[in-house]
């Protein structure tokens, strides 16, 4: 997993509440059994004016001029503003992995999905919850200003606005440290792997039926 | 000793190791596979040469790619092929137990999972797919994770986890004829949003509930997430244990006595903290019908269209503008004048026996007074969940009543649930559909989805448009 430390990104922003999975990467890009390539799909159905499918050439598709992230003033840009519940929905890690390897690196929000807000740390990505106000703010300042770029400091939890404004966010510690540093997960747990053990073996007396 | 919450004696019960900040190391019992989520797991242990940790705790299907149609064609797109194939090749290599596509047992992960007695009280259980939640109907701790997770249970049969805060949603008194814990689950949805739920394990409990069959129970915890919770829970009773008895995993013997012991302790005690709760009164619950793009903008059938000048805010106006633009709906207009062109009866949230049945009822009554599906729907799609819910369904007689109204019978799978076979709907189509979400081209690009019970969906199949169930019964 790549590390994240510090970022000065371009924001994009994406001025809907309750952004679900299935619009961030839809169905028929699940069907790859690889990890990497879903950037092209990312938002498909927004983003283009044709339907989507595995194999096209998406060079050459006719793009929505509408939808935010095609306009030129935010190509580019690695931070994500986003409303509520940002990825509820599907559990589907395709959406992290395309947002991703669209060159997102890290969205911020008022409230995210469980589920998707486990799968970003896993890849690299940092989802950022602030107030709503914050964000309300974050949003017009966005509009006003052609080349809005945030700094975004993990280690210091800050994100920071061209003018200067610090905003302070939560991380839990165990996730901060993997993704300051990149950590494999499951490395870190086959650590455990003596305490794995002993669990298993207290509960095969308990629960024997639970074991073939 | 402190009453504790049923989901407190889960965790307490699976916590392998706590960290300061309380992130915990839990166990993991039980474990689903399907081909959409799995295939980058599998690759990721290959490539660190790691191997997996309790084959014997994973059970494989494919069932989101799968056809409905006549499966000894196999599968035409290839794309979907290599993905179905890719399980079966995996599982195969990793000595996994997996209903293939030709196997009686096939069906969607969370329709096989209960009725082989996979699923048990008390277990932890987790699959890449977030409709997971649905096992909590028997007790047991369970929730949906993404792919690098799958492939970290696989490699340590451990997942880490913080504590969820506990909601309590109760349920009190008989539930009105014609409204199922389908409705029950939407009205929830309707009043504590998408977002309601965010963070907290949300249990079940009251009379109604304990009333409700596993089936309905089923249905309540599968949508638990789409509240934004990511497990929904039931406490065990005689209820969850008639229902394990002969089940082919369930346990045998006087271990089958030993774990209803167990078992029966499985409830939340008299008194336990929840940090909240949310009542509602079954009476007052009344046949939904979702008119837009999120499980969240639903209205009881007798209602109508809402108007977004009277959103709560400024963001949700521009939502609901949005979602009346794409579902080519205009405000005020009464749930059942909406005419639609599809119905799909399926789904993990509602494909069970007790689900068909409900249908095959209404469809049985429309017989009697000379109605079939009706001119303008174009297609109505019954897919059971699962092998073993088709044969049972065909032994009542439930798949002639469906095909002499017209309705196609189909084979077990997700299908038109997400629309990753060819089960879909066509831009600009309508339908009245007994899965979860409603999202933009969930059903298919441009589809139009509504959100119903079964017995709504076939009542709505034989009238061509909405009808409130409750009139129609009486
Ligand atoms: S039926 Fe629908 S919601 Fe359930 S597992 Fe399949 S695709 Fe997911």
């Amino acid at each position: 997993m790549t590390p994240f430390t510090r970022l000065q990104g371009l924001v994009v922003p994406l001025d809907r509440a309750n952004v679900d999975t299935d619009a961030i990467i839809p169905k028929q890009f699940l069907k790859s059994i690889q990890r990497t390539g879903f950037g092209p799909n990312a938002f498909d159905a927004w983003r283009y004016l044709d339907h989507g499918e595995p194999g096209m050439d998406h060079g050459k598709r006719p793009l929505n001029p509408d939808f935010v992230l095609n306009q030129p003033r935010y190509q580019g840009a690695s931070v994500l503003l986003a409303r509520e519940n940002f990825g509820c929905g599907s559990s589907r890690e395709h959406a992290p992995w395309a947002l991703e390897d669209y060159g997102f690196r890290a969205i911020i929000a008022p409230s995210f999905a469980d589920i998707f807000y486990n799968n970003c740390f896993k890849n690299g990505l940092l989802p950022i919850v602030l107030p709503d106000t914050v964000v309300d703010r974050l949003f017009r300042e966005t509009f006003a200003r052609e080349g809005y770029r945030l700094d975004i400091d993990l280690a210091a939890q800050t994100v920071t606005t061209p003018g200067d404004q610090v905003f302070d966010f939560d991380v839990d510690a165990q996730r901060k440290h993997r993704l300051l540093h990149g950590l494999d997960d499951i490395g870190l747990t086959l650590q455990l792997t003596d305490r794995i053990l002993a669990y298993e073996a207290r509960r095969r007396q308990e629960v024997p039926w639970l074991f073939a | 000793m402190t009453p504790r919450t049923l989901y407190d004696k889960l965790w307490d019960a699976h916590v392998v190791h706590q960290e300061p900040d309380g992130t915990a190391l839990i166990y993991i019992d039980r474990h689903l596979v399907h081909e959409v989520t799995s295939p980058q797991a599998f690759e990721g242990l290959r490539m660190h040469g790691r191997k997996l940790w309790r084959a014997d705790s994973i059970l494989a299907t494919p069932d989101h790619n799968v056809p409905t149609t006549d499966r000894q064609a196999g599968i035409a797109d290839p794309i979907s092929r290599n993905q179905v194939e890719t399980l079966g090749a995996n599982c195969q290599d990793f000595g996994l137990t997996e209903f293939g596509m030709h196997d009686p047992r096939q069906g969607i992960v969370h329709v096989i999972g209960p009725e082989q007695g996979f699923t048990q009280p008390g277990v932890t259980l987790v699959c890449g797919d977030s409709h997971t939640s649905t096992h909590g109907a028997f007790g047991a701790l369970a929730f949906g994770i993404g792919t690098s997770e799958v492939e970290h249970v696989m490699a340590t049969q451990c997942l880490w986890q913080k504590k969820s805060r506990t909601m309590l949603v109760q349920v009190e008194g008989e539930l009105p004829l014609g409204v199922t814990a389908k409705d029950i689950v939407l009205a929830v949805i309707g009043r504590i949003g998408t977002a309601g739920g965010t963070g907290y394990a949300m249990e079940f409990g009251g009379s109604t509930i304990r009333g409700l069959s596993m089936e309905g129970r089923m249905t309540l915890c599968n949508m638990a997430i789409e509240a934004g919770a990511r497990a929904g829970l039931v406490a065990v009773d005689d209820t969850t244990i008639d229902y394990l008895r002969d089940k082919p995993q369930a346990p045998k013997g006087a271990m089958w006595d030993r774990a209803v012991t167990w078992w029966r302790t499985l409830v939340s005690d008299p008194g336990a903290h929840f940090d909240t709760v949310v009542e509602l009164t079954a009476a007052e619950i009344r046949p939904q019908v979702t008119w837009g793009t999120s499980p969240e903008m639903v209205v009881p059938v007798d209602g109508r269209v809402p108007d977004p000048a009277e959103a709560p805010d400024a963001v949700r106006q521009a939502d609901w503008e949005r979602a009346l633009q794409y579902m080519g709906l205009t405000a005020h207009t009464p749930i059942q004048e909406i005419a639609v062109d599809k119905v799909f009866i399926g789904s993990c949230t509602n494909s069970r026996i007790e689900d068909l049945r409900d249908a095959a009822a209404v469809v049985q009554w429309g017989l009697q007074q000379g109605r079939r599906v009706a001119d303008n729907v174009k297609q109505a799609l019954v897919v059971p969940g699962s092998g073993l819910v088709k044969s049972q369904a065909e032994r009542e007689g439930l798949d002639r009543i469906f095909i002499e109204a017209g309705f196609e019978w189909r084979e077990p799978g997700c299908s038109m649930c997400l629309a990753m076979n060819a089960d879909r709907l066509e831009p600009g189509e309508r339908c009245a559909s007994t899965s979860n979400r409603n999202f933009e081209g969930r059903q298919g690009q441009g589809g139009r989805t509504h959100l119903v019970s079964p017995a709504m969906a076939a009542a709505a199949a034989v009238y061509g448009h909405f009808v409130d169930i409750r009139e129609a019964l009486k």
